[in-house]
């Protein structure tokens, strides 16, 4: 096989996977010991807190930090939240790149330039006139402010991504199927799309955490109990119970698990998603 | 009839439907972008609070700068934080590509690994991160009683607790960040480092005069969404410590935040959300200027 600079020494291989070990065993422990903490009792936590493996592990935690608030109907405005914004995203954002990426029109490298620009912005710019108008349409404590905004072109940044991953989609299969009669909507569900799957998984990645982390929107809009999301339904649960560790570790869990596990369902996807949308060779 | 072949053949042309296409964006654009960012100008030259508007001109960015000495200080702590989360960040998550990017065993795992903690909820990740710094029984003095220092206060002690910050954001620097590099790592084609060996560089000067050029674009990148995330923490403030002990965290996006949802001073956070605006637009533009000298596209030579 040809040797390539990245082979190396096998010494210098050897330094950089122990190396790799002890650094990523770092970056972990913080999440194994959010675990381990979640399944000890009480004394066991007052008596030993650094202790990895619990003596007697215990799952108790849970339904008590669950029956504690009602982290039911948190979970579930969240996940409808979350799954709203997120089709949403993809929808929209799909359909904007798709017409970025294949369509002249006039006007279009200044719009998309603009859309670029809006990635810089802080959004504490448009934050009080953006609550001004939902408070207007009568929208505050509604999920209206959280999902409907994903429908209006699903974020700068998930348009950029899927644009660039559109335009690695070569052209003639469009004309192909221009040929066969296809409308562009068809091209765009039939082809685009489907030939997007890397790009795609990533902005559901991308768009799912980032509806399920919320915490300055849910802030804002939400006021009921009975409306909040898990994010500020654990803020209230450790002001609340946050003497009580194990439960508290254990609510943390419930709201770091999703998103964990969708990643390892997408990262295969993931990775190649942002090296083929090129964010490499910008 | 007339109207309608001449709407068919408008329907009929591409531009027609490229522009059809990207009208979602362009009407939130509209909507939650360009008209808030201007409303908000207009407010800002109010006092307002929901209920009664008065126009006071510059008077609320007057009061900022003149007699508001914790808009000074969330700024200065906000900058000190940048200057030091920011740089130390790309450094971290350049580091971690780079060693992703060798042929070791288990890369696919580390990867994960690494990534993790950034899939963290930023509420959980707060939650989690101040019962590390706890004080007492907090893992990390705890960690630094076993090799016989006592920790400090942390985030109860008002000179430690911005360093705390700075600690934490290093938790996150194998995410989103250290993936770009990896796909710039990885987008480097293998003959321009047999190139650099034949002409008989060093694995430093590869990485100098390789490496370093052929990234600088992922590298501003990097810079400039990492200075602007930066000057916006604001849900690990809030959650772990409410700005305090004495405003020592009070980060500038908390303070605005409060002033425009919690005391309803709408005008001043409009100010305040202005200045942070100008302020980012302003960094943004010197380092557009500066990429000039160091940042490399790959096009440029040919």
């Amino acid at each position: 096989m040809k040797k390539t600079y990245r082979d190396g020494h096998p010494a210098l291989r050897a330094l950089v996977f122990v190396v790799l070990l002890l650094g990523s065993a770092a970056f972990i422990v913080p999440l194994l010991w959010t675990l381990s903490t979640a399944l000890k009792t009480n004394e066991e936590i007052a008596q030993d807190p650094t202790r990895l493996i619990p003596a007697k592990p215990t799952l108790e935690n849970f339904p008590e930090a669950w029956s504690a608030l009602p982290f039911g109907t948190f979970v579930t405005n969240t996940v409808f939240v979350t799954l709203v914004a997120t089709f949403g995203t993809i929808l929209s954002a799909s359909l904007v790149a798709y017409g970025f990426a294949r369509f002249q029109f006039w006007g279009r490298n200044a719009l998309f330039y603009t859309m670029l620009a809006t990635m810089m912005l802080p959004g504490q710019v448009t934050q009080i006139p953006v609550f001004m108008i939902w408070r207007t349409l009568g929208a505050i404590d509604t999920f209206v402010p959280l999902t409907l905004p994903a429908l209006l072109g699903g974020g700068a940044f998930n348009i950029f991504l899927l644009r660039q991953f559109f335009m690695s989609i070569p052209r003639e299969l469009d004309e192909a199927m221009l040929l066969d009669g296809a409308s562009y909507f068809g091209i765009w569900w039939r082809l685009i799309l489907p030939l997007s799957t890397p790009a795609v998984a990533t902005i559901v990645v991308f768009s799912f955490i980032g509806n399920w982390d919320n915490f300055e929107g849910p802030l804002i809009y939400l006021n009921s109990p009975e409306n909040y999301t898990v994010s500020i339904g654990l803020r209230m649960f450790q002001d609340t119970f946050g003497t009580n560790l194990g439960q508290l570790m254990a609510a943390t869990l419930v709201h770091i698990t999703p998103t964990i596990i969708l990643f390892l369902l997408a990262q295969r996807y993931f990775i190649k998603g942002v090296a083929i949308s090129g964010m490499g060779g910008r | 009839m007339a109207l309608s072949t001449s709407v068919r053949r408008w329907t009929q042309r591409p531009s027609f439907w490229g522009f059809l296409f990207v009208t979602p964006w362009l009407i939130g654009f509209l909507l939650f972008t360009a008209g808030p960012m201007l409303t908000s100008l207009w407010i800002s030259l109010h006092k307002y609070d929901l209920h009664t508007m008065e126009y006071v001109g510059g008077e609320n960015y007057r009061r900022l700068f003149s007699k508001d000495p914790l808009f000074w200080k969330s700024l200065k702590l906000t900058v000190t934080y940048a200057l030091f989360s920011v740089p130390l960040g790309i450094l971290g998550s350049l580091s971690i590509a780079m060693l992703l990017n060798q042929k070791v065993r288990g890369i696919p795992l580390f990867r994960t690994f690494f990534y993790l903690p950034s899939l963290v909820p930023a509420v959980a990740s707060a939650i989690l991160w101040q019962w590390v710094f706890n004080a007492e029984n907090g893992a990390l003095n705890l960690g630094l009683a076993i090799f016989g220092f006592a920790g400090p206060q942390w985030l109860q002690d008002e000179n430690w607790a911005l360093p705390a910050f700075v600690l934490m954001s290093l938790w996150g620097i194998g995410g989103g960040r250290m993936i770009i590099f990896l796909a710039g790592l990885q987008g480097i084609s293998e003959t321009y480092y047999e190139a650099a060996r034949i002409d008989g560089a060093s694995p430093w000067q590869q990485f100098r005069r390789v490496t370093l050029p052929l990234l600088s674009p992922v590298m501003f990148f990097n810079l400039i969404l990492g200075i602007i995330g930066s000057f916006q923490t604001f849900t690990s403030a809030y959650v772990m410590t409410g700005g305090g002990p004495n405003n020592a965290t009070l980060f500038y996006a908390l303070y605005l935040f409060r002033n425009a949802f919690e005391y309803f001073k709408l005008g001043k956070a409009s100010a305040l959300a202005w200045i942070l605006f100008v302020i980012l637009l302003a960094i943004t533009l010197v380092q557009f200027g500066l990429s000039k000298r160091w940042v490399h596209y790959e096009g440029d030579s040919r």
